[in-house]
């Protein structure tokens, strides 16, 4: 394969992505491994960057990094006592776990196995055209309306329902 | 050669400038000797170009913080009838330098309870994520980092981390104080974005695109084109998005992140040395750059006031605008400044009530009349931008009566109940 900045900075990404994800899981400290995965959220937008999926990229920053990641910690911050926080595991979790994780591994190889062949499309000369418009006229002039509408709805329900719950008259 | 910097990180918008092959290809190429150039490609070029104008922004940047603090001395002096700092240099110019100095032979202190990991890495992440706004502003014609084709969605994409930087300082501290300032500064953050977002989709609405090069460029001719006079609700708009981005700054009066009388100094507070002097930096230039988003979106970005002179005239040709665009950005900074040294601090109730009840409310209703303006006026006329300035200045007069009443009212003696 020829080597180029563009494949450096690629595998950079996913080497980044991959120790990230694996300290996520390995460490016992609940705000670290929150801390680690903003790193594996950042690799993953890096990686959709090089999918020429520009908006799924600064989407996925915004929406797991500065919205759900921060829940996260909001909610750790605001129920923990100290600073060290760990994460007890017991062995049935770890049973059920490994079992889920070893049918991940077992279709995420079949996918890979069943890929005729890597290649990079930038790197043959094809230029992906901007999502951004492609994305916005799939979902309001296309076949997407219906299930984005439902989304919206749906959060709508949500955001009722966080706020009928932390009212007090309903919590007592 | 299609490799990731003739096309740049992000997809491009239909034609690439590419000013930095074109400079290799057409500056650097020629002054090379023959024996020299064969080895050379343009390519190698390029990344030594990318690479020096990337170290000419990260030396440059910094500098701003260096003149606004020195600004805001200077400003909230004046202010409060004082003259501000006077000793070092003239006028007191060097003042910020030598306070510089000073934070770089500070103790680098870290407090032995807390997280040192977290704790190093927390200024960083500020830092890193302030600076990184940059690149996606136009500072004038073709003086921009890349031309994304998502440009302002990258903006927000990227401030919206910064917030993560605010809850590892704080968190790792292991101090009350810190903990409270990051959590107070995560709720404003989280809160405020979402009118700042919403308004910033208005102005998307009408440029139907998200790259800063697209919106400056649909701002070309003078001040009537303006984004601000555009419609009755991007004026609107413009005031909840600046009013927004204060907040997210966390800057009085919305800075209980950081309020000295309750919480010492907030999420910063075990931070010394150094380490306080880059917060310190990634404050100042978070300030110029939400200034800096809000000219480019709402005030023209680097087109001039005029129609058809960039600046002042064809002498600031050569500057491709910038200096208009830095008079128009300082404005904005000064305003800031203003409302600092004159408004109190909010509570937090009223923090979130501003943003809640009547900031993303009032948004909604401008992305509608922003759809419905669209659909009447489906192209830009000089009628749409009368009728525009027409309902803007009697909403302006009805507010200004408004508010002189409800002020009179106030001032009037109330009888006592009791």
């Amino acid at each position: 394969m020829e080597f180029t900045l563009k494949s450096l900075i690629f595998y950079g990404f996913a080497l980044l992505t991959v120790t990230s994800g694996i300290v996520v899981v390995t460490v016992r400290n609940i705000v670290h491994a929150a801390f680690s995965l903003m790193v594996t959220l950042f690799g993953v937008a890096g990686l959709y960057v090089f999918l020429q999926a520009d908006f799924l990229a600064a989407t996925q920053v915004i929406v797991y990094v500065g919205g759900i990641l921060v829940l996260i910690l909001f909610g750790v911050m605001m129920t923990s006592d100290r600073l060290e926080m760990r994460i007890h595991i017991e062995r049935g979790q770890l049973l059920l776990g490994g079992t889920i994780a070893l049918a991940l591994l077992m279709l995420l190889l079949t996918i890979i196995a069943k890929t005729p062949q890597w290649k990079n499309i930038v790197d043959e000369g094809e230029q992906l055209q901007p999502t951004t418009e492609r994305i916005g006229n799939l979902i309001l002039n296309g076949q997407f309306l219906l299930p984005f509408e439902v989304v919206s709805v749906l959060l709508l329900v949500a955001l009722i329902g966080a706020a009928l719950i932390s009212r007090k008259e309903v919590r007592d | 050669m299609p490799d990731i910097l003739s096309q740049g990180f992000f997809v491009q918008d239909a034609a690439p400038r590419n000013w930095a092959e074109q400079f290799v290809r057409d500056v650097l190429m020629p002054m090379l000797p023959e024996s020299m150039a064969a080895h050379f490609s343009v390519e190698l070029g390029m990344v030594l170009v990318m690479l020096g104008c990337a170290g000419i922004f990260v030396a440059v940047v910094p500098l701003l913080p260096l003149v606004l603090v020195l600004a805001e001395r200077k400003v909230a002096a004046r202010f409060q009838n004082r003259t501000g700092p006077m000793r070092v240099g003239p006028w007191g110019l060097l003042q910020t330098l030598a306070d510089g100095v000073k934070l770089l032979f500070k103790e680098d202190y870290i407090p032995p309870q807390g997280d040192k990991l977290l704790f190093l890495l927390a200024p960083y992440v500020i830092f890193t994520c302030s600076f990184a706004v940059f690149a996606a502003i136009p500072f004038g014609q073709n003086i921009l980092v890349s031309n994304f084709n998502i440009g302002i969605f990258y903006i927000m994409a990227i401030s919206s981390v910064i917030v993560m930087g605010v809850i590892m300082a704080g968190w790792s501290s292991n101090s009350k104080w810190s903990l409270l300032g990051s959590l107070r500064s995560a709720a404003q953050i989280v809160s405020y974005e979402i009118p700042l977002g919403l308004s910033i989709l208005t102005v998307v609405m009408l440029v139907e695109s998200l790259s800063m090069e697209a919106i400056v460029a649909n701002q070309a001719g003078g001040i009537s084109d303006w984004l601000i006079f555009r419609t009755p609700f991007t004026f609107f708009a413009f005031f909840i998005f600046f009013i927004s981005s204060i907040a997210e700054v966390n800057r009085t009066p919305f800075d209980l992140p950081e309020a000295e009388s309750e919480i010492v100094a907030g999420f910063h507070t075990e931070y010394s040395g150094m380490r306080f002097a880059l917060f310190f930096i990634a404050e100042y230039a978070n300030m110029f750059a939400v200034s800096a988003i809000a000219v480019t979106l709402f005030l023209g970005g680097w087109e001039g006031i005029l129609p058809d002179l960039a600046v002042f005239g064809g002498g600031f040709d050569i500057l491709g605008g910038l200096p208009g665009f830095v008079i128009k950005t300082m404005g904005l900074v000064f305003l800031m400044m203003w409302l600092r040294w004159t408004l109190p601090r909010l509570r937090v109730d009223q923090l979130m009530n501003l943003c809640w009840k009547y900031f993303i409310p009032i948004a909604f209703f401008n992305i509608l009349g922003t759809g419905i303006w669209g659909l009447i006026f489906p192209e830009d006329t000089p009628l749409s931008t009368g009728i525009s300035i027409a309902i803007i200045s009697i909403g302006l007069v009805q507010a200004y009566v408004f508010v002189g009443r409800r002020l009179g009212q106030k001032s009037q003696p109330q009888p006592s109940s009791a």
